[in-house]
Order: C-alpha cells, then sequence, then structure tokens
C-alpha cells in the first residue's frame, strides 16, 4: 500500500489529489461557516441575533446561501469582456486555494513543504491583485473600474509593509521555510519579541484581503460594491468565496509566522495533548474572530488616509524594526548561521 | 506634556482598544432581537392598522352611509355609494377603500359617529398582487367579525382619552 502510493506514478498522483482535498474539502466548509459566524459575530456585537431560522442557531444558513447563489442567473453585462470577466471570480479563487499548498498543519504537514514558502505565499497574494484589477477593467463600469483601481492600489501599498515585516521574521528565523519558522518559535512566540510588527501585520492583513475598515474598494457608500458591482450569482460566489479565504489565509499567515503554529501555547502536558492542527485551526478562529470583531468595531478609513497609513507610518516603522532587529541579533550573535534552525 | 501624552496613546492605540472593549462587552449583553415571525412586540390599543367595518351585537351593519370618512378623507381613498334600503333605513351599496392609496392617518374612524370604520391591530395583509388592496365592504365586513372581539376591547381601553 506505501509502496503503491509512494512509488508509482498513478499512486502518487491519487495521493496528492487526497492530500489537496484533505485541506480544500475543511477549508470551503470553513468559508462557507466564516460568513455565517462573521454575521452571527456581528449581530451579538450589534445587540442581535443574526440568522437563526434555519436549522438550529441558524448552522444550515451557509447552504442557503450557496443553493441560492448557484441556482441565480448569471448576467454579463452587455459591454463587459466576457472571457475576462468570467476568468477574474476563477483567478481570485483558485489563488486563495493554492496557497494553502504550503502552509504546514503540523510539523512537515504541508501539501509542499518547499524551501521558498514564504515568498510562494508573498508571489500568490500579489497575483491576488490581478483577479481584482481584471475584473474592475473587464466589467466595463465605472464604479467597478475605480473599484479595482483602488483595490490594487490598496493591495500594493500594504503588502511593501507586509514584506518588511515579514524580513524580520525571517531575519530571526534565518530559514523561508513555513515549517523552520514555525519550529524557531519552540521557546517563545514571535508575537512577543516583536509585538509592535505583530500588530503592523494584523492590520496590513486587514488591508490586504480588503476587510473593513480598510474596505474601500467595495465601499458601498460611495461605490456600490467596487470591482464585483456587476457580478452575480456563481461569478460573485466565487469572489465572494474567495476574499473569505483569503481572510483564511491572512489568518493562516499571522498564527505561522506570529503565534507559533502549531506549537500549543506552552510545551508542557495538558497542552501538548492537544494535537499540532487543532492548535493552529483554534489560532486561526481567533484571528477570524479579531478581523470580525474589527470590522464590527471601526468605521471605514479615508482613501488618503489609508495612503497614509501604509507609506508614511507603517513603511517607516516596519522599516526601523528591520534594521533593529537585524541590528540586535547582530549584536548578541544570535543571528541564525544559514539554513534550517 | 499634552502633545507627549496625545502620542503615546496613539501608539498604544488606546483609542482603538478603548473601541474594542466597548463591542466585546456588546458581544456578552443579552440581545434585543424579538423574533419577529414568532414574536411580536405589543401594540397601543390606538395603533392603526388595516381597517374593518364592524356590525352591532344583533348582526345589524354599523355603517349609516353618512359619507363623512369619505369627505374627510385626505388621500380620497374610500368611495361609498348608498341608497335606501327596503325597511327605508339608509345603507351602502358599496363601500370600497384603496390601501395603496390610504396613509392610515386614521381620520376616517375619527369621523365615524357610529364607531363602524375603524383601524385594527392588524399590519400583516401584505398581498401578492396590487387588486387584492382594493378592499370592498365585503371585505371590510369579514376583516369586522373577523377582530370584533379585539376592536371592541380597544374602543373600550381608549374610551377615557376620547
Amino acid at each position: 500500500m506505501a509502496h503503491f502510493f509512494l512509488h508509482t506514478m498513478i499512486g502518487q498522483v491519487i495521493l496528492t489529489v487526497l492530500e489537496a482535498l484533505a485541506v480544500l474539502v475543511p477549508l470551503l466548509l470553513g468559508v462557507a461557516y466564516l460568513t455565517l459566524a462573521e454575521r452571527k459575530v456581528m449581530a451579538a456585537m450589534q445587540l442581535r441575533k443574526g440568522p437563526n431560522v434555519n436549522g438550529p442557531f441558524g448552522v444550515l444558513q451557509a447552504f442557503a446561501d450557496a443553493i441560492k447563489m448557484i441556482t441565480k442567473e448569471t448576467v454579463i453585462p452587455s459591454g463587459a469582456n466576457r472571457f475576462l470577466f468570467l476568468f477574474a471570480p476563477f483567478l481570485t479563487f483558485s489563488l486563495a486555494m493554492t496557497a494553502w499548498a504550503v502552509i504546514p498543519t503540523n510539523d512537515g504537514w504541508a501539501i509542499a513543504n518547499i524551501n521558498v514558502g514564504v515568498l510562494y505565499l508573498l508571489a500568490i497574494s500579489s497575483l491576488g491583485v490581478y483577479g481584482v484589477l481584471i475584473a474592475g477593467w473587464a466589467s466595463n463600469s465605472k464604479y467597478a473600474f475605480l473599484g479595482g483601481l483602488r483595490a490594487a492600489a490598496q493591495m500594493v501599498s500594504y503588502e511593501v509593509s507586509i514584506g518588511l515585516v515579514i524580513v524580520s521574521v525571517l531575519l530571526a528565523v534565518g530559514s523561508l521555510n513555513l515549517n523552520d519558522i514555525v519550529l524557531a518559535q519552540r521557546h517563545v512566540w514571535f508575537c512577543l519579541p516583536m509585538f509592535p510588527m505583530f500588530i503592523i501585520f494584523f492590520i496590513s492583513a486587514l488591508a490586504e484581503t480588503n476587510r473593513a475598515p480598510f474596505d474601500l474598494p467595495e465601499g458601498e457608500s460611495e461605490l456600490v460594491a467596487g470591482f464585483f458591482v456587476e457580478y452575480s450569482a456563481l461569478a460573485f460566489g466565487l469572489f465572494f468565496l474567495g476574499e473569505y479565504a483569503n481572510m483564511f489565509l491572512m489568518s493562516g499567515m499571522v498564527s505561522i509566522l506570529f503565534l507559533g503554529g502549531w506549537l500549543p501555547p506552552i510545551g508542557i502536558a495538558p497542552f501538548t495533548w492537544i494535537p499540532g492542527p487543532l492548535w493552529l485551526i483554534a489560532k486561526i478562529l481567533f484571528c477570524l474572530f479579531v478581523f470580525i470583531w474589527v470590522r464590527a468595531t471601526f468605521p471605514r478609513y479615508r482613501y488618503d488616509q489609508l495612503m497614509r497609513l501604509g507609506w508614511k507610518v507603517f513603511l517607516p516603522l516596519s522599516l526601523v524594526w528591520m534594521v533593529l532587529t537585524a541590528g540586535f541579533l547582530l549584536a548578541t550573535g544570535l543571528l541564525p548561521q544559514g539554513g534550517a534552525s | 506634556m499634552g502633545t507627549l501624552d496625545r502620542t503615546v496613546r496613539s501608539f498604544l492605540l488606546a483609542e482603538l482598544v478603548a473601541g474594542m472593549g466597548a463591542t466585546l462587552r456588546a458581544f456578552f449583553k443579552p440581545k434585543v432581537t424579538i423574533n419577529y415571525p414568532y414574536e411580536k412586540g405589543p401594540l397601543s390599543p390606538r395603533f392603526r392598522g388595516e381597517h374593518a367595518l364592524r356590525r352591532y351585537p344583533n348582526g345589524e351593519e354599523r355603517c349609516i352611509a353618512c359619507k363623512l370618512c369619505e369627505a374627510t378623507c385626505p388621500a380620497e381613498a374610500i368611495t361609498i355609494e348608498s341608497e335606501p334600503r327596503d325597511d327605508g333605513s339608509r345603507r351602502t351599496t358599496r363601500y370600497d377603500i384603496d390601501m395603496t392609496k390610504c396613509i392610515y392617518c386614521g381620520l376616517c374612524e375619527e369621523a365615524c359617529p357610529v364607531d363602524a370604520i375603524v383601524e385594527g391591530p392588524n399590519y400583516e395583509f401584505a398581498t401578492e398582487t396590487r387588486e387584492e388592496l382594493m378592499y370592498n365592504k365585503d371585505k371590510l365586513l369579514a376583516n369586522g367579525d373577523r377582530w370584533e372581539s379585539v376592536l371592541a376591547r380597544r374602543l373600550e381601553l381608549d374610551a377615557p382619552y376620547r
């Protein structure tokens, strides 16, 4: 059996597909329930109850929404570029899924445990901008176009500070492998020594996923719905799923870079009994709760404020912190010497 | 000192944390939602909902076709036609209310000298077609029969204030 899966062509293909399904199915279920959780948590914070009619506590609401989304008619505007119009949501959605290939859920449990995992994640999330930009352009509508431009500008600006924050983490780890990054946090999670970077990364992650208070690309009051105004039915659903899957991905990145991935908070008995993947899931869920919590709390930023925060506050801060980290590691001789920790 | 204080506060995100504290407290508070189709809020006896034409306890229509309601209706939603009945009393042959015109001001029930036309407590009379909202006398009398116990109670409760 093991021989079939590891040493024959067909076996390897089947194994890879199974591995991918093992990640994607829980992820898609998670995304479906994240939409419900968002409505429930926001409702609770506004003293409401949220959806509670479909099934106990509204647990079937996610499926009701999905069925509605699938059975509706896809409207393609007459002026739109048909191919790109339909391609954009698929791009956004599949990129959000692809990125999960390198996320380790336990020691060595990643579909692709590659040595440039962080670079891969950065590349995939940068590509995500294309989905938004193409959708905005292909719709041939001014609202969608402006939304697409805003989204692209915002995602690119915040990627810079995200990149610098990641660099300071990498300095302390000495490896681009996500597995090594988690293992380097055995003694202390990076969110403690690099607390300011943790906050900057989290806020940039909000901007990167176009979430409130940085949801300008879809600012209802001025742009109706931003880059996906013209989308309906399944195409809209794919954008929606992509956006929420990106939230999962960003939460996963926060958990892995700063919250110790699958590691328990303290490496002693009662905590180590709980398997690693559950710790990772718990951390991701906590991050997602904070995402929703922030959305329920803060009003939307103005566009110039958003750009000022990205370029004039986060960029200098993360740059200074990166230099400080490097200097501190050099001065104390803690700089990791090449390769795995 | 003020500048330093403000700078430190802004770097510690003091106001953001305070705001998130407020929402987190709300998260654990009891919810104020009324589960509408299953639970309903209280209504005042003066609530002005769907119209009804009432009858006397012996089954006789109250309406005497004085047309005061038709005259007072600011939206001109009421149409009445009348002629003397065989026993010589004046009765309506037609009493229509266009519910799409009605503004639910309650002037018709104010004007009515015999408490015949009243606005009841029912606000769930949405229909699928526009035509169903053109109420005729049969519909209004049927409403009166359906809601009579509630309508009488409401008039009684409101009487001391009239």
